[in-house]
């Protein structure tokens, strides 16, 4: 109804995209991993966004529906005195590249802070709408 | 007698509720600027004005409903299908945002002119 629900629907999308920044930060921790705790190796994982209807009158907030990981194959690097190294010498890394996971970072981060900005904006114009007739 | 004192803010208390529709609406926008497939919207201020200030009112007596909202045309289309352009929506936003509070202070100004007659002094 009123503008109240403008700090819900930029507060779902602050914490949708702070969850990006999370998976970003896990993908870049990981860039080097060679096997995770099920032997395999790290495969780099996404965030997928989706609308989710805020209120009554069309109001659109977002959400994280689902984290995917991408499948493809890791590199392969041949490493033989490596300890994960299988039969042939090679080591599977982790196929996170790390220059898609900065540019993410950098989206995340910017659109992070468009909402904070949504959201003072909002503030201020509620706190000046108090004072009416004052 | 008493509705005179206030048909004078009717006017600008609907500009003031149309104008929190759109700002919500435009927080959507810029919420889902990153969200696969959503479709931007927004509404013609003017014409839902001019519908909430005639009698004959589509949309009821304040207030946006969600068929009343159009898409917005997107300038550069993205292989998503997102159609939010974030640089208009942000100026769209800021915009919005100084006319709600220009309507915040005609409302100030006619409720201390009517205070000031109340008074006599």
């Amino acid at each position: 109804m009123s503008m109240f629900s403008i700090f819900g629907i930029s507060g779902s999308a602050v914490s949708a995209q702070s969850q990006r920044l999370n998976v970003v930060a896990s993908n870049l921790a990981n860039v080097d991993a060679v096997a995770g705790p099920d032997g395999q190796a790290y495969k780099a994982r996404q965030v997928v966004f989706q609308t989710v209807p805020y209120g009554s009158a069309g109001d659109a907030g977002v959400r994280v529906d689902a984290v995917t990981e991408n499948p493809t194959a890791g590199r392969r690097v041949h490493e033989p005195a490596n300890p994960a190294a299988d039969a042939e010498g090679y080591v599977t890394h982790s196929n996170v590249n790390p220059v898609e996971e900065m540019v993410n970072m950098i989206s995340a981060s910017r659109s992070y802070q468009n909402n904070i900005e949504v959201m003072n904006t909002a503030k201020n114009l509620l706190l000046k709408t108090l004072q009416i007739g004052q | 007698m008493l509705d005179k004192l206030t048909s004078a803010l009717d006017f600008q208390s609907k500009a003031l509720l149309l104008r929190a529709d759109r700002q919500r609406l435009i927080a959507g926008n810029i919420a889902n600027a990153d969200t696969p497939g959503y479709a931007a919207r927004d509404f013609n201020f003017a014409d839902a004005l001019r519908d909430a200030t005639s009698g004959t009112n589509a949309r009821g007596s304040a207030g946006i409903k969600d068929g009343d909202n159009g898409y917005v045309v997107q300038s550069q289309p993205s292989l998503d299908g997102n159609s939010v352009d974030l640089d208009r929506e942000r100026a769209a936003f800021a915009d919005n945002a100084v006319r709600y509070e220009a309507t915040l202070r005609f409302i100030n100004a006619e409720s201390k002119t009517m205070l000031s007659a109340i008074q006599g002094q």
